[in-house]
């Protein structure tokens, strides 16, 4: 990180490609795309939402609409997108490559392409790929021999998960995006993708590079996974949250400056919040990943056991990315399962005053009492006290003659039998008349029931998947 | 700002700065020193088992290190780090978000690593 200065960039034939990502999940914040598109000066807005279970919750949402399926904060947003590129005519279109498409990429297509017509852009292309979805594959796979094994525990997949799978997606890679944007597509709308391969596609076409160009591909995708979640790249999570100079408030989103050599910088938009240094972008390096030597994606497999982060002097908030080495692609594609895994709920209730926590821990003891009375109780039951140290329970204590006077109980059911588990929303209002003293928050009423899932991830031969491109004037998904 | 760092450090804060997630039912904990000699210091006493032994009490599986000396830091890889995960699991913190902040609090020098190393 400190240490050797930074050497200057390798001379390229081709401007650097600037890729702001405005998305980490589905849930982020709503103006983050916008305000960086409209400070970025981007060739390329990616957003990233897919985590490992959102499919899942995206699966329940088709399964109630054909139609639905693909992520509902897109449609919106891409109004705002298409207004912002109205009030600068003399910038060329904001190019987006997304995940949004969800499960349902082509219905996602439609109502963008909506958008675009309305603005007068009906030859706008707009690209959708497709091929992740594999779940009518499966049961002739297994008959095959394919034993899709679970990638953490090597236990086959059981005959019973097969008959619950809410979706099966294999993670695609850079090469139908690549296509995409050589072919000039204002808007590329994915499945599921591996995260990193949204940055990656935009900068193997623009820039070139070979399908075996692996250090390339695979410093395009260090700069993809640094930036695919969002703030965390930007100060989001940083330890000095309080520097009064940080201003989380206005988090700028990243960008990555990707150059033909496959280094990146990575930066922010100038005047937003946060911060970019090589310390926060390490943090970010190995967040939600395995061995750093073999981060593994359809593309490539990096190594950023040999990733040098360093300070860019020629200016604020700028981390060169370099260094990072790939070794060939691998032979076989990660898949993600989803299945149905019964119902479940939580409900919240605060206790204040001395021995806050010890009346919360009873007031879940009496739920649990009650409901085995009525013969449900739900096979998962769990209490926490979440100010009595219960998010990691048992690992800290509190400082000796330390006690809260105000803890939140949480009580989480989960059961195959959503009867049940509506049953255990019925009892956690009562307490406030029948339990401990010191408690509030009932006037939100009943907890909901949502569905509950089991993730499954495991590895088939890529040469079962076969990722395919949909590429046509906006005006044309609307016939 | 972030609270004072104790010299000698008492807890891993004082030497560290971490993020954490989850793959599936894998928890991962990037720990980054704050400086070449925290890493050492690091290296010699963050072992493996040092951490296993800390987060003994959430029943957590094999616990793998891998050393980034260019970023002066580690990644934890946590086996069983979040009971079953963000599918599976009834706790909050199912993602594992929390759990860098509560590793920082490890003891320093860990107990674990003095016994090994007595």
């Amino acid at each position: 990180m400190n240490g050797s200065p930074p050497s200057p960039a390798e001379p390229s034939p081709h401007s650097p490609l600037r890729i702001g990502n405005g998305a980490g999940f589905w849930g982020d914040q709503i103006d983050a795309p916008v305000l960086l598109a409209q400070a970025g000066e981007l060739d390329a807005l990616t957003l990233e939402y897919l985590a490992e279970l959102t499919l899942g919750i995206l699966g329940h949402l088709r399964h109630r609409d054909p139609a639905a399926g693909f992520v509902t904060d897109f449609p919106p947003l891409l109004r705002r997108l298409v207004a912002l590129d109205q009030a600068h005519p003399d910038r060329p279109p904001l190019r987006i490559v997304t995940n949004a498409g969800g499960l349902n990429p082509p219905s996602l297509a439609r109502l963008s392409a909506q958008t675009l017509v309305e603005s007068n852009r009906g030859d706008d292309l707009v690209a959708v790929v497709t091929g992740d979805d594999v779940r009518d594959h499966l049961t002739s796979w297994r008959a095959d021999g394919l034993t899709l094994a679970h990638l953490e525990t090597g236990q086959p997949m059981p005959e019973e998960l097969l008959g619950r799978l809410a979706v099966a997606n294999v993670y695609l890679g850079s090469q139908p995006i690549a296509q995409a944007w050589s072919q000039g597509a204002i808007l590329i709308l994915t499945g599921r993708v591996a995260d990193a391969s949204l940055t990656v596609g935009p900068a193997r076409a623009h820039f070139g590079w070979r399908a075996d160009d692996w250090d390339r591909l695979a410093g395009a995708s260090a700069a993809g996974h640094l930036i695919e979640c969002g703030a965390q790249a930007t100060g989001g999570l940083w330890h000095a949250w309080d520097d009064p100079s940080l201003d989380l408030w206005n988090v700028g989103y990243p960008i990555a400056e990707l150059t033909e050599d496959g280094s990146a910088v990575i930066t922010k938009p100038p005047g937003s919040g946060g911060l970019v240094t090589p310390a926060n972008l390490a943090e970010q390096l190995v967040y939600e990943i395995d061995d750093p030597s073999a981060y593994v994606t359809p593309d490539v497999i990096a190594d950023f056991a040999a990733t040098r982060l360093e300070i860019d002097p020629t200016g604020p908030d700028r981390v060169r990315v370099t260094g990072t080495r790939g070794a060939p692609a691998p032979t076989m594609l990660k898949l993600a399962c989803v299945a149905r895994d019964g119902w479940t709920s939580s409900g919240l209730l605060a206790y204040v005053g001395p021995r806050a926590a010890a009346k919360a821990r009873h007031a879940g003891e009496i739920v649990r009492r009650r409901l085995q009375r009525a013969n449900a109780l739900p096979q998962g039951f769990l209490v926490e006290v979440l100010g009595d140290l219960d998010i990691q329970p048992g690992v800290l204590s509190h400082p000796p003659g330390f006690e809260p006077w105000e803890v939140v109980l949480r009580i989480t059911a989960r059961d195959p039998d959503r009867a049940k588990v509506e049953r255990f929303t019925r009892e956690i209002a009562p307490l406030v008349l029948t339990g401990p003293p010191g408690v509030a928050g009932y006037a939100s009423g009943r907890p909901d029931v949502k569905p509950a899932f089991a993730y499954w991830p495991s590895l088939v031969p890529c040469n079962l998947v076969t990722p395919r491109l949909d590429l046509r004037p906006a005006r044309d998904w609307l016939a | 700002m972030s609270p004072p760092r104790h010299t000698p450090p008492r807890v891993l804060r004082d030497l560290a700065h971490a993020r954490s997630g989850d793959k599936g039912n894998r928890a991962n904990v990037g720990v980054l020193a704050f400086d070449a000699e925290g890493y050492e210091l690091l290296r010699a006493h963050l072992t493996p088992e040092a951490l296993a032994s800390f987060l003994k009490p959430l029943g957590i599986g094999e616990v793998r290190r891998y050393d980034l000396p260019h970023l002066h830091g580690f990644n934890f890889v946590i086996e069983s780090g979040l009971s079953g995960g963000a599918g599976g699991s009834l706790r909050l913190d199912t993602q594992g978000k929390a759990l860098a902040e509560t590793v920082l609090n490890l003891p320093w020098p860990p107990p674990e690593s003095a016994r090994s190393h007595s």
